[in-house]
């Protein structure tokens, strides 16, 4: 039954019917040009969600925020600071107010987007580098390799993700580790990426694992290629739409985590400008100037929700299960 | 001749004087989904004897597991829906019974297996206790004896050492085993009909073989009719007594299982038979029906199998009334003891 | 089953082997001076200098250290502040108001994660399925540092429905912060509920239940519900982890004195070795919480216990 027209019927018949259809392998090769149809219709079914749009318009402000900040701050700069305005209260001419050292707040506000964006990039792509390698080659080799970095992944696993940063973020500067022992961007980048990519790595193993069997990778290794162009010609393009998803959720989940370690105390420091330095020093005058606290609130949890909801957006688009 | 009013429901063996346990009269189903409406089942009638095996036999997309489902009650209604039709079981038409009326018959009156038994039995449950189910729901009997009624369903089946074997589960079993725990839950409250769903293709062919025998030894003891949803022309040859051939969710021939074989009246089963690989032919091309099964969002026009036929008459070579790109063909008497849905079914079988 | 337990606890011996070597890597072995990372900024004269030094074993080969420092902990050792005080006694002391909060939390996230998502997945589509989704996808995206502070002007300051701060108020105290803790927690349990009871309502051993003439309520509960916790046990197993990061944040926010907040209060005063002690302690009960979860697991999957 490999005719396609077959086999689009009896999924028809069989799902309409209220059965469930085996759909879990993939049997199509989706780097063969004529079966890149779930991209495709991916495509076309995220063209048409509201909530990958809502994500994406926020998503671009962000974007925008961080890279042209001068622009949303109206050319304001967010160290020029006046004692005699603290703690203002918003107005027409300066929106948010300002804090306690007198500063602007909405380029205070604005320009915590860069760093913000910053660690989310960087921290994702430390997530990905890791996940991916470790997950493909323990999937790809099994056995004793896989047994082994399965086990240290599991030892990983055991500590949480802002537990491990605190403690990594809490001894790296008295370190002699290049990036570590700053109290930058940087380091809060890998230390997140350090206690965050075990799950790409289980999606990237489980994909790779249930891929490996299958039949054009038996006709790749027939005709004579290597381990690691199999790897990453035929396997790594079919395995990537989970650990997509999974990226691009991950970059508000580490926003926001920088936002909670930098509050706690571990993450950036004065002078750098960060949402959760903000939150932090806005806590003590919750009670008479919320906009301290606010503010900053509510663009961390519009950036975070941008990518969540094209995250979401994405997995329904690529689950063929959802299709109906 | 062909008539536009289909033929009186003449039962094409002639009637033993006995009530059909079941009759099937012109049921539809159809279903609404985003891309539009698909005529699942576009009218389907026939009966079934005590004691009669009645195979259903059709490829995927012919609407064979959705009659069978709706005859059973276990269709998902929104998005399906059953426009029209009856099905007669032991007098009353199980469309008009409400919920719980429909759902007594289920089990004690008709049951059903099914295809996959691995995916078709529940992974967290015990064989025993998904068997012993039949007769705590439906009887009211205590888990004891529940349990010991189990046990002695699986030892009818023929399963070893069953008294040892009714706390395990579904995946200690092997696929044939578990398809005879699937015959046992649906034998066990000696039900009129058992209706099965391809019943043997996900199983190897000496097990197949295995499996059908202890369906019809069943058949046997009890005398209930047995309902054979397949795609396997042999399993039909061994098995069956009259065999319903559907395409695009309509029967197009009935007949005999013998008659229809040998003989078949209608082009989509001589299709069918030409088909099968023929030992003694070897070194011969095999002969496959032309084309694909239609979309059943969009049959075609007039007799749904045209598109494929090599015998079709159209426009200027066809008979008044038997174009078969316009007009649809219903289920007629060809001979004695055969129907079919063709224009030119004499033609097919030489008469 | 027996066997799948034994085999349970023989993986979890290199698991807590390796976590607590890891933590005990970032602080010991890195390049760079342990004393200062416990100490921070905190000036040290150079006697008290020499004794942490002796105290920490930094004279000894890296291996030796270890052995010493996992010693310690089953000892109960987990270090001592720079007052002189055991990090355990602060543990101990703490414990309660913690443990008060996770149970709020965790009771929080089951009863109305698994109510919610079962409802919303018996009938897809409907409107609270769509209620559901939407706000379990909104409450994800906030973050529980702001929630926490929302939650906090909002209904304790504003409109003064809970108390702002503090345990004064006994149990109802833990109320609010229990409910914010669990939030992002309860909302992802609820959309796995949902997907999958939606999933397995489409299952094909429904379709057999149903075929056999059970009664409705019976292909619910006993064919659907069972299988369907099955990934959120797993869920909620690995996502404690997740919680514990978020009580420091709501200990914080809410003054509650619990464990948490004296990570917090242990980072603002550079007091390093009570920070790694309480963390190694969070570490361990999660390794250990995560066995229980497994083991439930194989009670609810048999297909787990055999392999």
């Amino acid at each position: 039954m490999t005719d396609p027209q077959q086999q689009v019927d009896l999924r028809h018949d069989e799902v309409q019917a209220g059965t469930t259809t085996v759909l879990g392998e993939p049997s199509v090769d989706v780097t063969d040009a004529r079966q890149n149809s779930l991209w495709s219709d991916a495509w076309a079914q995220l063209r048409r969600s509201v909530i990958f749009w809502t994500g994406a318009v926020l998503c671009v402000l962000f974007l925008a925020m961080a890279l042209f900040p001068s622009l949303f701050a109206r050319g304001v700069d967010p160290r020029d600071c006046d004692l005699t305005n603290s703690k203002g209260t918003p107005s027409s001419a300066h929106w948010l107010g300002f804090d306690q050292q007198g500063c602007d707040y909405l380029a205070n506000v604005v320009y915590g987007a860069r760093n913000s964006l910053l660690i989310g990039v960087l921290g994702v792509l430390g997530v990905l580098i890791l996940g991916v390698v470790v997950g493909a080659i323990a999937g790809f080799y099994g056995r004793a390799i896989d047994s082994i970095l399965s086990r240290v992944t599991d030892i990983f696993y055991a500590l949480p993700l802002t537990l491990g940063a605190i403690v990594l973020l809490r001894v790296g500067p008295s370190t002699d580790i290049p990036v570590i022992n700053t109290r930058g961007p940087g380091a809060v980048a890998i230390a997140l990426a350090l206690f965050g990519w075990m799950t790409a790595m289980r999606l990237v193993r489980s994909q790779v694992i249930a891929v490996k069997s299958s039949d054009y990778v038996a006709a790749a290794r027939a005709m004579g290629a290597s381990d690691y162009r199999i790897l990453v010609r035929h396997i790594l393009p079919n395995a990537v739409a989970p650990v997509l998803v999974y990226a691009t959720i991950t970059i508000g989940v580490l926003i926001a985590a920088e936002a909670t370690l930098t509050f706690l105390g571990v993450g950036l420091q004065p002078p750098a400008i960060s949402w959760g330095l903000q939150i932090a020093n806005g806590q003590s005058l919750l009670r008479t100037a919320p906009h301290l606290v606010l503010f900053p609130s509510i663009i961390l949890t519009f950036t975070v929700m941008a990518f969540i909801l094209m995250g979401d957006a994405l997995r329904d688009a690529l689950d063929p299960r959802q299709r109906s | 001749m062909s008539s536009i009013v289909p033929a009186p429901a003449a039962d094409p063996r002639g009637g033993t004087g006995t009530a059909p346990l079941l009759e099937v009269d012109d049921l539809r189903v159809e279903f609404r989904t985003r891309a539009g409406v698909v005529n699942a089942v576009n009218g389907i009638s026939y009966t079934l004897d005590p004691g009669e095996t009645l195979a259903i036999l059709g490829e995927s997309g012919s609407g064979k597991s959705v009659s069978a489902q709706a005859i059973m009650g276990i269709l998902d209604i929104p998005p399906a829906k059953i426009t029209s039709g009856r099905i007669l079981f032991e007098g009353r038409d199980l469309l008009t019974l409400d919920e719980e009326e429909q759902r007594r018959v289920r089990g004690p009156g008709i049951s059903m297996i099914f295809q996959d038994a691995l995916s078709a039995l529940n992974p967290v449950y015990s064989v025993g206790f998904q068997i012993g189910e039949m007769f705590r729901a439906h009887r009211g009997m205590s888990k004891q004896d529940a349990k010991k009624r189990a046990v002695e369903l699986m030892d009818r089946v023929r399963i070893p050492a069953a008294a040892q074997r009714v706390n395990d589960y579904p995946h200690q079993f092997s696929g044939g085993m578990r398809q005879r725990v699937m015959i046992a839950m649906a034998i066990a409250l000696d039900p009129r009909i058992l209706i099965a769903d391809e019943p043997t293709t996900a199983l190897d062919v000496t097990v197949q073989a295995q499996v059908m025998d202890l369906l019809k030894d069943l058949q046997r003891e009890t005398g209930m009719g047995l309902v054979l949803i397949t795609h396997d022309l042999g399993v039909v040859n061994e098995v069956a007594d009259s065999v319903a051939v559907m395409y695009a969710g309509r029967i197009v021939e009935r007949g005999s299982v013998d008659d229809v074989f040998q003989r078949p009246a209608m082009p989509y089963t001589e299709g069918l038979m030409s088909s099968v690989p023929q030992v003694e032919a070897k070194g011969g091309r095999l002969v496959p029906i032309k084309g694909q099964p239609p979309n059943l969002a969009n049959i075609p026009s007039g007799c749904p199998f045209h598109p494929r036929c090599h015998r079709r008459r159209i426009g200027p070579e066809a008979a008044p009334g038997r174009d078969c790109a316009v007009d649809r063909p219903e289920l007629r008497l060809v001979v004695p003891g055969r129907e079919a849905a063709c224009h030119y079914s004499e033609e097919v079988l030489g008469v | 089953m027996g066997r799948y337990v034994a085999r349970r606890l023989l993986l979890t011996i290199p698991v807590l082997i390796g976590a607590s070597f890891l933590i005990f890597a970032m602080v010991y072995a890195l390049p760079g001076d342990p004393i200062r990372a416990l100490a921070g900024d905190r000036p040290l004269a150079p006697a008290v200098q020499a004794a942490l030094r002796d105290e920490f074993n930094l004279g000894d080969p890296l291996v030796i250290q270890y052995v010493k420092y996992v010693g310690d902990l089953f000892q109960g050792d987990f270090g001592t502040d720079f007052r002189g005080r055991p990090v355990l006694d602060t543990i101990l002391l703490r414990m309660p108001v913690t443990v008060k909060l996770a149970l709020v939390a965790i009771g929080f996230e089951i009863v109305i994660g698994i109510v919610a998502g079962v409802l919303a997945g018996i009938r897809r589509n409907g409107f609270f399925d769509n209620v559901v989704l939407v706000s379990t996808t909104i409450i994800v995206s906030i973050p529980i540092l702001v929630l926490a502070f929302v939650s906090q002007y909002v209904f304790g300051l504003k409109l003064g429905w809970f108390p702002i701060a503090g345990t004064s108020q006994g149990w109802y105290s833990y109320l609010l912060p229990g409910l914010v803790l669990a939030s992002g927690s309860l909302a992802y349990v609820a959309r796995l509920t949902r997907t999958s009871i939606a999933e397995n309502m489409r299952a094909d051993y429904v379709r057999t239940a149903k075929a056999k003439g059970l009664p409705r309520k019976t292909v619910i509960v006993r064919h659907t519900l069972r299988n369907s916790l099955i990934p959120v046990v797993t869920f909620i197993g690995a996502d404690i982890g997740t919680l514990m990061g978020g009580a420091i944040v709501t200990e914080t926010v809410f003054n509650l004195p619990g464990i948490g907040r004296a990570v917090f209060d242990a980072i603002r005063s550079q007091e390093g070795a009570v920070v790694v002690g309480i963390v190694t302690l969070f570490v361990f009960f999660f390794i250990f919480f995560n066995l229980v979860v497994d083991v439930l697991y194989a009670v609810l999957d048999p297909r787990i216990r055999y392999d």
